[in-house]
């Protein structure tokens, strides 16, 4: 791994760099919201990998200006499509993993899991109303 | 009746194994969870495990931060031997698809916008998932939202009225939703779309909403109206989808025409379904925040 061909590549170097961090929040965090924090962070760093991926040096973004269609003149429209369908996804998911964090917390009054894992195996008598 | 926390716990040690299920034909579970054997049997699993967890707790953060290490060097390694960044040569950017995409979309879309053009037009099929996706989503988050829990009750985020913030919402909001409305519209002619223009007219919902909650208390939106807004954009999606395809498999003319370029009724079936799409997209969005802040929809 030479550094220039890694500079070259800096984008996507970045979105690796972002990947690992989000990887890394989700791990070592005990808050469940910061877990959920820590994987739309990774989904970030996959769609500007992607985004990179189309991007062309000197084109620009695929909107028709003149009057013919030159394929030359933009860039990949594809990778928009794909990360647009992504986003969509990830809001979906995450709306529904934060309704069952606010569930759990209802139930358990803390977002900490070993909190939580405590509370699941103390007796519900003596344990917290 | 078993409440929640009974449930998580026999599951999660471990008592709902599907051999026992059917050999003691349920069994197992009506039996008295204070009788003496399963109470000595739980604590005796439960101290090994605690003290599994006191050396494992140490040595999680560490081995956490090793396999992230791990992945980056990979996945360094992985991007030094794809193609080159930003090259025109790249069989992701020279592939036919995308050069078809560039070269004939306005031909056979009459969509200026290219992105419009693949994601409602050549992958149609795709964006009607993804609607349905997020219809599922935002279903399963009413269903966990609004069952009501027993003790205490939803918490309501209350925000404080104040006059200067009242006032700026009452002048933004509205300029908002129209520029919200103008990025629908505008999906075939420029940038924008759907997705966008309903993200920004859930914007100016959920401001206008936040801010007039100490006055009536009343969203802007009833549950009703969000189902019959929703339900019959998802079904006119699929029923406009459904005629191009069965156009398209038996090779008929479709009755949407691409039309003249440029014009805002263009691009055959583009606008109709850009506008289906912010309506669902604005009104789940808008349904998040109202049920996540505690009220209804």
């Amino acid at each position: 791994m030479n550094l220039q061909s890694v500079w070259d590549a800096r984008v996507q170097c970045a979105a690796v760099v972002l990947f690992a961090v989000g990887f890394s929040s989700l791990l070592l965090h005990r808050n469940l919201f910061k877990k959920i924090i820590g994987l739309n962070i990774m989904e970030t760093a996959s769609y500007l990998f992607l985004t990179a991926t189309g991007y062309i040096r000197g084109r620009t973004a695929p909107i028709v200006t003149g009057s013919a269609a030159e394929a030359a003149k933009y860039v990949n429209p594809l990778p928009a499509g794909l990360v647009l369908t992504g986003i969509v996804v990830s809001v979906s998911f995450t709306a529904v993993m934060l309704s069952l964090m606010i569930r759990l917390y209802r139930e358990y009054r803390t977002l900490d899991l070993d909190e939580i894992y405590e509370l699941v195996h103390s007796d519900p008598k003596e344990g917290r109303a | 009746m078993k409440s929640f926390r009974e449930w998580f716990r026999d599951w999660d040690s471990g008592r709902y194994d599907l051999t026992e299920m059917t050999a003691s034909s349920g069994e197992a579970f009506r039996e008295d969870p204070d009788s003496g054997s399963s109470r000595w049997a739980r604590t005796e699993v439960f101290s090994i495990r605690a003290d599994v967890t006191g050396t494992f707790r140490k040595l999680y953060p560490v081995m956490s931060l090793i396999l992230c290490a791990v992945i980056i060097v990979f996945l360094l390694y992985t991007v030094e031997a794809l193609p080159p960044f930003a090259s025109a040569d790249t069989p992701a950017n020279a592939g036919e698809v995308s050069l078809r995409y560039n070269s004939m979309a306005l031909e056979e879309t009459g969509a200026l916008n290219v992105v419009s053009g693949v994601i409602l037009d050549y992958r149609a099929f795709d964006t009607l998932g993804e609607s349905h996706v997020l219809f599922a989503a935002a279903v399963a988050v009413f269903i966990l939202m609004l069952e009501p829990t027993k003790g205490a009750g939803p918490e309501t985020l209350g925000v404080s009225p104040d006059t200067v913030l009242e006032g700026t919402a009452r002048v933004l909001g509205p300029v908002i939703a129209v520029f919200g409305i103008y990025i629908i519209l505008n999906g075939h002619l420029g940038p924008g779309g759907g997705f966008a223009g309903g993200s920004v007219l859930s914007g100016a919902m959920i401001l206008i909403r936040m801010t007039s909650r100490g006055r009536d208390g009343k969203g802007l939106l009833s549950m009703k109206g969000y189902r019959i807004i929703t339900a019959s954009s998802l079904i006119f999606y699929s029923l406009a989808k459904g005629y191009s395809f069965w156009c398209g498999a038996n090779g008929h003319e479709t009755i949407f025409s691409a039309g003249e370029a440029g014009r805002i009724f263009s691009a055959g079936l583009i606008l109709p379904l850009n506008i289906a799409v912010g309506a669902v997209v604005a009104c789940t969005m808008y349904g998040f925040y109202s049920i996540f802040t505690g009220g209804e929809v």
